[in-house]
């Protein structure tokens, strides 16, 4: 019963409450990173060094007027952010923090659960993601939304094909569907997979700006074009849910990147007895700094790229990045059959 | 008990939603009800130890095939109002009638014909499959021995269909 | 009536089976059609998984991948004939389709 039951509960309430707190600081953190690279010094007024910007954006955005225009469909038109926000959270709960923690006598895994499909359970909710950004263009009854919102959803497809290519590849090393499984095979064989699977991790990477509809692909979503794109009739909270399921999909494509080619929980040569005093620092910190790592450079690339035209994003995603894809995955598959 | 509670449940909800996509005014609601129908099959599937299949309903049928209804929906759209119901109401009684007796006939087989189940056993790759580990690599399994040549003519049907979607959908050849 | 049987799952299927045929045979718009051909397969699909767990054989569950993968490409080539019909004649009103009546 107290396994079942209250232990998950407990795991998914401090997981929950993580990733909003990092969904809002992420926030600050893209202000911040952006600003240094233009030689500025970004939000400095609202606390020390602008650390409490975002609760003063939290506040700002929830006591905004919140508007519903008239002929829009009033269920679909509230339920679309819900259906953005939702499948960034639940993917959380098959993703790795950890190895396993000591306490009050009992051993802890630090993950949720471990499905045996658990990388296909990760693309399928990715997939029921693209529903809301279709509906909320299509419930605001107006031109310009629904325009935005079938673009960035042919955006969200297209790449999906691409990223799904990369992680056949990847079970073709891994041998297993499973996260926990991801992390221990890549222990085993000695080696991280991003130095087995360079052209999978770097078509991975690209798929995940485009996913996350992030610069240098963030066309659907940019106020130049089409005035705001999809979410251009929300306000308020139901905006700032947009908002934050954005950066909660950035963090999810990092978490999964991370566990599946930069070792998940493991220390770097984590088969080197030599390094042993890297133990001493624990699996999730190593988990959450390479996290970090990846999350910066998501930053990094926006602060640094200009934006790809539509017809370029699709020609890129269509006719570069899948055949790559396809063609790794034949690679990997008969270099296991050989080797 | 738990199964029964999860199995009504499931039960309910996927009958209710379906009468919903079908009887719904507005074209995008029923493909909203649709989605909810197939996620509540998915999670049938699970119930019935299915985890393979239940995940690929979710990523081939809630993921892929309704995002296509719901563009097309939308194209079509575009320009007329909400299908109204224009149907003769004729029409829907006889339908009913007809559906309401095919449906008490096929009970009616199910819950006598149960009676005298045959207690077939499985097919001859039974037990080497069982022997796999999980359902993934017993389906795998199956697949690429028994099944392979149903698979790579799924594979040939999948990108035959693909052509000539394109083809039949494209503005100018 | 607290032991789930195969026969309840046949009788859900044979349910679901029933409300697909009524949306075809009532709805005059081909794009509802088309889905209540999808919940049609859906519901075989449910009955094969059924048995495949009761006779705990997964030969069921290759079944019904195989129809998820017909399905999948008869819904692509259903909405593109919908899509070139629409773009001549503007309308998905299957009793307006009737140009090769006699």
């Amino acid at each position: 019963m107290i396994e079942t039951l209250v232990i998950p509960l407990i795991k998914i309430v401090i997981v929950l409450n993580a990733v909003l707190v990092s969904v809002t600081y992420m926030v600050l953190l893209e202000r911040k990173v952006i600003a240094w690279v233009q030689v500025r010094l970004g939000p400095m007024r609202v606390g020390p060094y602008g650390v409490l910007q975002p609760v003063a954006d939290a506040i700002k955005l929830m006591i905004k007027e919140d508007i519903t225009p008239t002929r829009a469909d009033r269920w679909v038109f509230t339920a679309a952010p819900i259906i953005v926000m939702v499948p960034a959270l639940i993917v959380f709960a098959v993703i790795p923090f950890g190895s396993e923690v000591e306490l009050f006598g009992r051993t802890i895994p630090l993950y949720i659960t471990d499905i045996n499909v658990g990388l296909l359970y990760i693309v399928s909710v990715a997939s029921i993601g693209v529903y809301g950004i279709i509906l909320a263009g299509w419930s605001s009854n107006s031109k310009y939304p629904l325009l935005a919102s079938l673009r960035a959803s042919a955006q969200l497809i297209s790449y999906e094909v691409a990223v799904t290519m990369t992680l056949v590849s990847l079970v073709l090393m891994g041998g297993t569907l499973s996260m926990v499984g991801f992390v221990h095979a890549q222990h085993e064989a000695g080696v991280w997979f991003l130095f087995a699977q360079p052209v999978a991790f770097v078509v991975f990477f690209i798929g995940g700006l485009a996913e996350t509809n992030r610069a240098p692909f963030d066309m659907p979503e940019a106020e130049q074009e089409l005035t705001g794109g999809f979410h251009t009739e929300y306000s308020g909270m139901r905006f700032a849910l947009f908002f934050l399921a954005e950066y909660a999909n950035m963090i999810v494509v990092s978490a999964v990147g991370v566990t599946l080619f930069l070792g998940g929980w493991l220390r770097p040569f984590a088969n080197v007895g030599a390094l042993a005093f890297l133990d001493l620092v624990p699996s999730w910190i190593w988990f959450l700094g390479k996290t970090f790592v990846f999350l910066y450079v998501f930053l990094w690339i926006r602060a640094t790229l200009p934006r790809y035209r539509y017809d370029q994003l699709m020609r890129l995603g269509w006719k570069v990045l899948i055949p790559i894809a396809i063609a790794n995955v034949v690679v990997t598959g008969a270099l296991r059959v050989l080797l | 008990m738990g199964e029964a509670i999860a199995f009504y449940t499931l039960a309910a909800l996927i009958l209710g939603f379906a009468v919903l996509v079908v009887s719904a005014k507005s074209t995008v609601h029923s493909v909203l009800f649709l989605v909810l129908t197939f996620l509540f099959v998915a999670a049938l599937y699970v119930t019935l130890q299915a985890e393979f299949l239940a995940v690929i309903q979710v990523l081939v049928y809630a993921g892929g095939i309704v995002v296509l209804y719901l563009f097309v929906v939308m194209l079509v759209n575009l320009k007329r109002q909400p299908e109204t119901h224009a149907d003769p109401h004729r029409r829907s009684r006889l339908g009913l009638a007809l559906s309401g007796l095919v449906l008490a006939e096929l009970a009616a087989i199910a819950m006598y014909g149960s009676a005298s189940s045959p207690a077939a056993s499985g097919a001859a790759s039974a037990p080497e499959v069982t022997a796999m580990g999980g359902n993934v690599e017993q389906v795998g399994w199956l697949l690429y021995t028994d099944y392979l040549i149903p698979f790579e003519l799924a594979s040939m049907l999948l990108l035959v269909a693909m052509i000539g979607a394109i083809v039949l959908a494209k503005r100018e050849l | 009536m607290t032991e789930i049987t195969p026969t309840h799952y046949m009788l859900l299927s044979a349910a679901l089976f029933m409300i697909g045929v009524i949306g075809v045979m009532v709805r005059r718009n081909i794009i509802i059609i088309l889905m209540s051909i999808e919940l049609i397969l859906n519901a075989v699909n449910i009955n094969l998984v059924a048995y495949a767990a009761e006779q705990q054989n997964v030969v069921g569950q290759v079944f019904a991948l195989f129809v998820v993968a017909v399905a999948a490409a008869e819904a692509a080539v259903g909405l593109g004939i919908i899509l070139a019909f629409y773009r001549n004649k503007e309308t998905v009103n299957i009793d307006e389709m009737n140009l090769m009546r006699w």
